[in-house]
Formats: structure tokens, C-alpha cells, sequence
């Protein structure tokens, strides 16, 4: 079973949103960045665990600079085999996506996973588009995968509730909360991820198709109406009367 | 300029989110004096079809093959697409949105813009306002590419009926083979209560409730109000409540018109499920709770005290 994960940075989810240049660009002084909590806690996690009862390899992929390199040791530590940075400003979707497929196409992945979307963009884009230029079946916001030989069952979310799955491989899913539990790395991960693999490859050179012109926050907050618990029911003739939402 | 919305359609009725994406395509359209026009795949009834027309579509498009691979799907939108000549599709950014979308922009060499919460800007290309950072902000994307494909974020936009009917035309496109085959639909809880997803109003309760025993209180305000009820990352994972019911950052967002939260102290991963709420009440013991900064509405008190209070006043009201 050869697994690919792709993993990307997102500040933590602690972090105040600013911006500079204008309100171009999001603002990074002092913030802490995280592996996108969907691609570490559901894909990695679920890749790891059906690498250790299928056998097989688990990679991950990153489309960006140096500065991730920190995160995809975080990865590695965590389990994978080995990762993969292609070199170019992961800005657009359809780029990473466009620069993943590219990489992969030739190297014989059975499954590739990702986050459903990441914190910071939430596009929830990067599968879709991975799975349609390698033209590969996808299941989006998979909560389950089980691989017994060529069969593969999955549960994903739907409108209104959930849905068992059958499909075969090579497939690309994206996960979402249930798929797997979160793990913690142990000295022993972290003192071996120094010595993993870290291939930088050079992209293949896909152009952007859509760039951030500006960024904003929303209206801020009008002062918060407090109302005596006493009189708690209050409340019901304030919503319906001046909030007129009930 | 003609304008594609992919419309889906659940237990042969046109999802809420849907209709949302409808309205928002046909104002485009308009706007760039185009025809509005509605993809459906799947059986339905040709009235509701018609009824499209309500929301601003101009044309229906109708395949009635009831597949479930969005491989199969992207192919009839683009088909539809590229026969119309439109460079521009539209999405709901919800469960099928998010599946197929991106299948279409790959397809359409596109440049795609997700959980849009406003209408695009033509006066320098192609502008549009989304919602980032799981909600803490906004970025406004330009899309370079010919083609575009945009998804609405769902309650975002206010709909306004016509009374309008649409053109029905069946297409018989050919899909090509299913790869994935769906064994089984399970609904979540109970078939009657309402889907927090598209849930207009919601009831959530957090740890401030001691324990599972103790929802009846919540549940009953929630059906009083015609509302879904919603938990809190910590109650879902200790098992008090289904992990689908718990909104947040690692969990579902939404974007409700009224969200009342019970015993949740606010913390900013529960904030980013629940910011895009219109109304926040908070109900907590502790003033100093964050959560109080969102609300709009605030009531310091034990929420055993103070959501009975609440059941009486709503079925008061209701009377």
C-alpha cells in the first residue's frame, strides 16, 4: 500500500488574525504554525494506521518554501516515511492541486489523503482538484476508510446524515472528524524525523489562478445586552420583538 | 454571459443551500445579461423543477441519472457548461458542493473561490469576497483564469422570490461508469428533528451541563423554538452528545439566524464554527467567559436556573 498525505501549514488555531501591506498579506510576526489540523489528526493518523496493518510506505507531500520544513518534520515525527516539498508559493489551489497531481502521476500511489480543508483558507479544494486531474474516484469529508485488498469501504459526510461507500483504488479522499484520533509524537519519532528523507523537488512550474488582492475583519461586535436570569424569559420577547429572528 | 448553478437535490426535494446558490447565480446572470441556468441530477418531480424559476433560474437542466460519483456529476456541469457557452458555475459550498466543485474547476482549467459571502465585482476582472480563517476574516480572491467556478457559503444571502416559473429540458448526456457505489444512507438521530446544517435556529449546550442526562432541558427549548440542537467540542468527545452535533473549528460551522449557547464558555475554536451566527445569546455563570464579547444577548446565570425559565417564556409565547 503506498499512501501519499498531503500536509500543509496553518497558523494555530489560537492565533489573532492580522494583517500588513496594506491588508494584503496575512500577518505571520510572532505566530506559532501548526500542521493543518485535518491533514495531521484524520489523514496522517488514518494513513499511519493503515500503513501498520496493510504494510506499505506512507509519504507526505507540501507544496511550499523552506519555511514549512518545520511541520513536515512534525509529520515525520509523528510517523511518516518520508515527505516531499515541491518549491514554489502554495497561493492558489488549483496550483498546489495542479503540482501534487504532477508529482504523483507517475509514482504509483493507491491512496492519497488530505484534510478536509485547512484553517486558515478553508477552501476545502486541494482533493477534488487532485483526484480530477489524476482522474482517480474521491470521496469528500470521508470519516471512514477500511482496505480489505482491492475492496475499500468508506463513510462519508452527506446533506442530512451519512453514507456507506464502496469504491476501488487508486482514490483520493478527503477526512474529516472520526477518522482517526490524534497522535501524539514521542521522543523516539522526533529523534528519527531528523534522519527521514526530505526531498525538495522543483515544481513543474503550473500558473496561479487567482490571487488575494485584500484581506478584512469582519464589523466588530455591538456591546453584548445583558438581561437579569431573574426575568431569563425576557429573552424570548427580545428575539422575537427587536432581534426578529423568532 | 450565461451563469451555471449546480442545484442538488436530497429525498427528491432541491436542498435550502441550493436554492441560496440559484438566487445568487440568476443575480449574477442578470447583472451581466445572461440566462440562469439550474443543473439537476437525479429523479425529481418536474414541478419542483419548475418552481427553480422561483429562485431566478431562467432554464432547468435535468439528468435524471441518480448516480452519487461527483466524477459523474463534474462531467454533465461541465457538459452543460461548455453547451451554453458559460464561463461562470456556481456552487453551494455544502456537502456537494464541496465534492464536485473543485472536479469542475479541474475539468474547466478554472480558478475556484470558495464559501463565497457576497456577489462578485466585474469592475476589475473577476472579484470576490470569501470568508477565511474559519471565519475570523475575509479575503477577496481575483480570479485570472477564463473560466470561473464560485461557491456560495450557505445563509449568506438573503433570497427573494418571483413567482417565476422555469423552462425544463432533459439531458441525456452520457456519464460514463459509476466508481463509487453508495450501500448505504443512514440520517442522523431522528428523522423528524431538524438538520443543524441548514437549521435556521440552534440550541447548543456545552460543558456548564454536568452530564448526557441533563439535554432534556435543551432539547425541549430547541423544539419549542422549531431549532437544532448543537454541543460543544469537549461534550462530543466525552460521548454526552453525537460527534455530529458538535460546531466549532475541528467540527461543523454554521451560520445560523439565532444561536443560543448553554454552559459554553466561547473558547476561539468554538468561536470559528458560530461566528457568522446573525444573533448569539450566551448563557453562562461565569461573566468573565469569552463567549459574552460575541453574544449580542447575555445572561450571567446557572443555566438550571435560567433555561426553564426560557422553556416556560417560549411555550408562553408559542401560546
Amino acid at each position: 500500500m503506498k499512501i501519499l498525505v498531503c500536509i500543509s501549514k496553518a497558523p494555530d488555531t489560537t492565533t489573532k488574525i492580522a494583517f500588513t501591506d496594506g491588508d494584503t498579506k496575512f500577518n505571520e510576526a510572532g505566530v506559532q504554525f501548526i500542521v493543518n489540523p485535518y491533514d495531521e489528526w484524520y489523514a496522517l493518523v488514518r494513513g499511519l494506521e493503515l500503513k501498520e496493518s496493510l504494510g506499505g510506505s506512507v509519504t507526505t507531500v507540501t507544496v511550499g518554501g523552506a519555511e514549512n520544513d518545520p511541520i513536515i518534520r512534525k509529520a515525520l515525527a509523528i510517523g511518516a516515511d518520508d515527505a516531499v516539498r515541491i518549491d514554489t508559493e502554495a497561493n492558489d489551489a488549483f496550483l498546489v492541486a495542479k503540482e501534487i497531481a504532477n508529482y504523483a502521476s507517475d509514482k504509483g500511489y493507491d491512496l492519497i489523503l488530505c484534510g478536509k480543508e485547512t484553517i486558515n483558507y478553508n477552501g476545502g479544494q486541494v482533493a477534488g482538484l487532485i483526484a480530477e486531474f489524476l482522474d482517480y474516484p474521491f470521496v469528500s469529508q470521508a470519516t471512514k476508510i477500511d482496505i480489505d485488498g482491492s475492496n475499500v469501504t468508506l463513510e462519508c459526510d452527506v446533506q442530512g446524515g451519512s453514507a456507506a461507500l464502496q469504491c476501488s483504488l487508486p482514490m483520493v479522499l478527503s477526512a474529516a472528524k472520526g477518522m482517526a484520533e490524534q497522535r501524539i509524537p514521542n521522543m523516539r519519532g522526533i529523534m528519527a524525523a531528523r534522519s527521514k528523507k526530505l526531498e525538495v523537488v522543483s515544481p513543474s512550474g503550473e500558473a496561479a489562478t487567482s490571487e488575494v488582492i485584500g484581506y478584512s475583519l469582519p464589523d466588530a461586535k455591538s456591546e453584548c445586552k445583558y438581561i437579569d436570569p431573574e426575568n431569563a424569559g425576557e429573552l424570548i420577547e427580545l428575539l422575537h420583538n427587536e432581534a426578529k429572528v423568532i | 454571459m450565461s451563469v451555471i448553478v449546480y442545484t442538488d437535490i436530497n429525498n427528491g426535494e432541491v436542498v435550502k443551500a441550493s436554492l441560496e446558490a440559484v438566487y445568487y447565480a440568476s443575480k449574477i446572470a442578470s447583472e451581466k445579461g445572461g440566462e440562469c441556468i439550474a443543473v439537476v441530477c437525479g429523479e425529481i418531480d418536474n414541478s419542483k423543477l419548475e418552481a427553480l424559476g422561483n429562485y431566478g433560474a431562467n432554464k432547468v437542466v435535468h439528468n435524471a441519472n441518480n448516480t452519487t460519483d461527483n466524477g459523474q456529476k463534474a462531467k454533465l456541469v461541465q457538459s452543460i457548461a461548455n453547451a451554453n457557452g458559460a464561463s461562470l458555475v456556481i456552487f453551494s459550498h455544502d456537502f456537494a458542493g464541496k465534492a464536485i466543485a473543485p472536479r469542475v474547476a479541474a475539468r474547466m482549467n478554472a480558478g475556484i473561490v470558495s464559501g463565497a459571502v457576497e456577489l462578485p465585482q466585474f469592475n476589475n476582472g473577476l472579484v470576490v469576497k470569501k470568508s477565511v480563517f474559519s471565519g475570523k476574516a475575509f479575503a477577496s480572491y481575483k480570479v485570472n483564469s477564463e473560466v470561473a467556478v464560485i461557491s456560495l457559503l450557505p445563509n449568506s444571502i438573503d433570497i427573494e422570490t418571483s413567482g417565476a416559473s422555469a423552462s425544463v429540458e432533459s439531458d441525456s448526456t452520457d456519464l460514463g461508469d459509476s466508481r463509487i457505489t453508495v450501500s448505504e444512507l443512514k440520517t442522523k438521530g431522528n428523522g423528524d428533528k431538524i438538520d443543524l446544517t441548514e437549521a435556521e435556529l440552534v440550541v447548543s449546550a456545552g460543558r456548564g451541563l454536568k452530564g448526557p442526562e441533563n439535554w432534556g432541558m435543551i432539547e425541549e427549548l430547541a423544539e419549542l423554538l422549531g431549532a437544532a440542537t448543537a454541543c460543544s467540542r469537549p461534550v462530543a468527545d466525552i460521548g454526552w452528545r453525537p460527534h455530529h452535533e458538535h460546531v466549532g473549528q475541528t467540527g461543523i460551522a454554521i451560520r445560523p439566524n439565532l444561536y443560543i449557547a448553554a454552559g459554553i464558555s466561547g473558547a476561539i475554536q468554538h468561536l470559528a464554527g458560530v461566528n457568522g451566527s446573525k444573533v448569539i445569546v450566551v448563557i453562562n455563570t461565569d461573566p468573565e467567559a469569552p463567549f459574552f464579547k460575541a453574544a449580542d444577548y447575555g445572561i450571567v446565570g446557572d443555566a438550571f436556573e435560567v433555561v426553564p425559565k426560557l422553556v416556560e417564556a417560549a411555550k408562553n409565547f408559542k401560546a
